[in-house]
């Protein structure tokens, strides 16, 4: 077993008063990515914002290695950002400011948490665009974001987020605003970081960005955990209804192709109208009276679901 | 370079058109025509017609027209028709040193009171300090700028001159920075303070809004990825973003002030600038003054919107397209 990098233990968020995220608990294992799946309104990035200490954690433990970090000062976690924990945001062209060069703020970045000076600063990331493989890097760092293509930009954003050697990588969405052809380019790239660099967590809503690139996933649904365990076993056998339908609604690369991709009937609940039992009952077809209550994450057939279905027979 | 030409062009085209206007205009006003009043009351038609002839009165109105641009840019010799033998354009440079010091110093004042403000009411918006400053603004945007001035002037002039508060304020008028240059600030620092409150208590709101509408952007949830400092934020990523509602207003502005609005400051502080020599222009009806006044404003408001058009491309890189390819 890797070591975990980080350590996420009944994370709970409040915001006004909802509550967003409902005792949340994965670990990041060095050397492997993980993924976070679930539709928009789920959690995700909440789950993120609240590890990059952006929102406040209301409960729960978030340890870095082995330091604990709910409950830092901003002034702590603001050391934190960006040097131990970055992150990868969905769309280049809005993440980066519009009026300086990429260069600049990929620089900026570096002077905020090291002693170094403009050219040495300056050198560290020209070194980093070539490792992100970003040609012509010196060049390129002089450019403004407009100036680079939408895979570029990403990849001057990923380097932008390695350069204080952080042991967490967050990417959230960070393929959604690409061309299909550039998106692989990017998970191959985050994979490699994963390999190398800092552990990566992954926050997407396509199954089939975590079947290429993932190593675990975490499957998410109104601020909870409902499925969590390795890729292969979970993409092969889904347990929880949820993740099914989700699985269901994905297209497939090779067989068939379905007259009419499934999708799942409803919405998604708000955090102010969450069912009281098990979230996912409302839109879920195996729905019976036993949903009425809460179910805990269980481990059953190699991970960990929650769901009343695979209760008492582990 | 051939966008610059263009720029010059059009400038010109604002200038002559103007120009031709306010002509227009002249000789359309009711009781304008000015050989009365040069010929003094009571004159005979003899000295009316030999007056009408001498000015020119009696030609066609295109070639009265040609005739004074010609005056005023060509031979620089346009006199004034209310005071004899006044020259126009010595006039207008005498006013303008007199108006750009009290709006260059007035506008340095209220820019960096209003960045000071804005930024200090977008780090912790809707607290005590927040609530307090932007109450203030509204009060500087909304005290009249001549009452401001004239109790100023109640204030250190008269009631409390002669007390070591304000023993150091010369009386209202202006000095020349060349005179002396400590007597130039000295008589130039109240008006500046008092033309400045409005336009500082009007530009830290718009800011403090610009900045507030920049803090939920992208960038600035990058910004703070980064794990950088709140002031570092303000300072490096909204404020950069918003200087450029900023820079519009503030070209605009300025122009206006520099091409006569200063004119209640002035008077208020007996500064014979341009707003002043405007005014004394209009209330005469005299053509040569208002035509020299009004160019000369018309031409800053040109200026100014090609300086903003400049300062745009250096702030914003995405306008500058075509300089270098991407």
């Amino acid at each position: 077993m890797a070591e975990p990098i980080l350590q996420v233990r009944d994370l709970c968020v409040r915001l006004s008063g909802r509550l967003i995220l409902d005792h949340v608990s994965f670990d990041v294992l060095r050397g492997r990515t993980l993924g976070v799946v679930g539709e928009s309104g789920s959690g995700k990035s909440v789950t993120a914002s609240a590890l990059m200490g952006l929102v406040p954690i209301a409960s729960g433990s978030v340890k870095f290695g082995s330091r604990e970090v709910a409950g830092l000062s901003e002034r702590a976690w603001r050391a934190l950002r960006g040097r131990q924990i970055a992150m990868v945001f969905q769309d280049p062209m809005s993440a980066f400011l519009p009026v300086r060069s990429v260069g600049a703020q990929i620089d900026e970045q570096i002077r905020a948490h090291e002693r170094l000076s403009r050219t040495d600063a300056r050198a560290r990331t020209v070194q980093l665009l070539q490792r992100m493989e970003v040609p012509d890097a010196a060049q390129m760092a002089r450019r403004y974001p407009h100036q680079l293509s939408g895979g570029l930009r990403q990849r001057a954003m990923i380097a932008m987020a390695l350069s204080c050697r952080p042991d967490l990588l967050i990417a959230d969405e960070p393929t959604t605003a690409l061309d299909v052809t550039v998106q692989a380019q990017i998970l191959a790239l985050l994979r490699e970081v994963s390999q190398r660099d800092a552990g990566v967590m992954l926050i997407t809503h396509d199954m089939g960005v975590v079947a290429q690139s993932c190593a675990d996933v975490v499957v998410m649904y109104a601020g909870v955990i409902v499925e969590r365990g390795s890729v292969e076993t979970i993409l092969q056998a889904p347990l929880h209804p949820y993740t099914q339908a989700l699985m269901a609604a994905t297209p497939e690369i090779d067989g068939p192709r379905p007259a009419r991709l499934a999708t799942i009937p409803g919405q998604p609940p708000s955090p102010a109208s969450r069912p009281q039992g098990c979230v996912f009952q409302p839109r879920c077809g195996y729905a019976h009276e036993a949903c009425g209550r809460r179910p805990p994450l269980r481990s059953h057939a190699g991970r960990d679901v929650a769901c009343v279905l695979y209760e008492g027979a582990a | 370079m051939r966008s610059v030409a263009l720029r010059l062009g059009q400038g010109a085209c604002v200038l002559v058109g103007i120009s031709m206007l306010v002509f227009a205009v002249f000789f359309a006003t009711p009781g304008a025509d000015p050989t009365a009043r040069i010929a003094g009351r009571g004159a005979s038609p003899q000295i009316l017609a030999r007056i009408r002839h001498d000015y020119g009165f009696d030609r066609a109105l295109p070639v009265q027209y040609i005739r004074m641009m010609d005056k005023l840019f060509v031979a620089r010799d346009l006199t004034s028709f209310v005071d004899h033998g006044e020259r126009v354009v010595p006039e207008v440079f005498a006013a303008a040193p007199v108006t750009l010091s009290l709006v260059g110093g007035a506008a340095i004042i209220w820019v960096g009171l209003s960045v000071l403000i804005g930024v200090v009411c977008a780090l912790w918006p809707n607290g005590i300090v927040d609530r307090v400053l932007m109450g203030l603004s509204v009060l500087l945007l909304s005290i009249p700028v001549f009452w401001l001035g004239e109790v100023v002037n109640l204030v250190t002039q008269s009631r409390y001159h002669d007390t070591m508060l304000f023993s150091w304020v010369p009386p209202l008028g202006y000095v020349p920075f060349l005179q002396s240059p400590s007597g130039w600030f000295r008589s130039l620092l109240l008006p500046w303070l008092v033309l400045s409150s409005s336009f500082a208590g009007l530009y830290a709101r718009v800011l403090r809004a610009e900045l507030m509408a920049a803090s939920g952007e992208d960038y600035m949830r990058t910004a703070r990825a980064k794990g950088l400092s709140p002031l570092r934020i303000m300072l490096n990523h909204g404020l950069r973003m918003s200087w450029l509602g900023f820079v519009s207003l503030f070209g605009l502005d300025v122009a206006q002030l520099i091409g006569g609005g200063a004119l209640l400051t002035e008077v208020v502080f007996a500064l014979p600038g341009v707003g002043h020599l405007t005014y004394r222009a209009l209330t005469d009806l005299d053509l040569p003054l208002i035509m020299a006044t009004v160019l000369y404003s018309a031409a800053f408001v040109v200026i100014a919107n090609a300086l903003v058009d400049l300062v745009y491309l250096a702030l914003d890189p995405r306008l500058r397209t075509g300089t270098r390819h991407g």
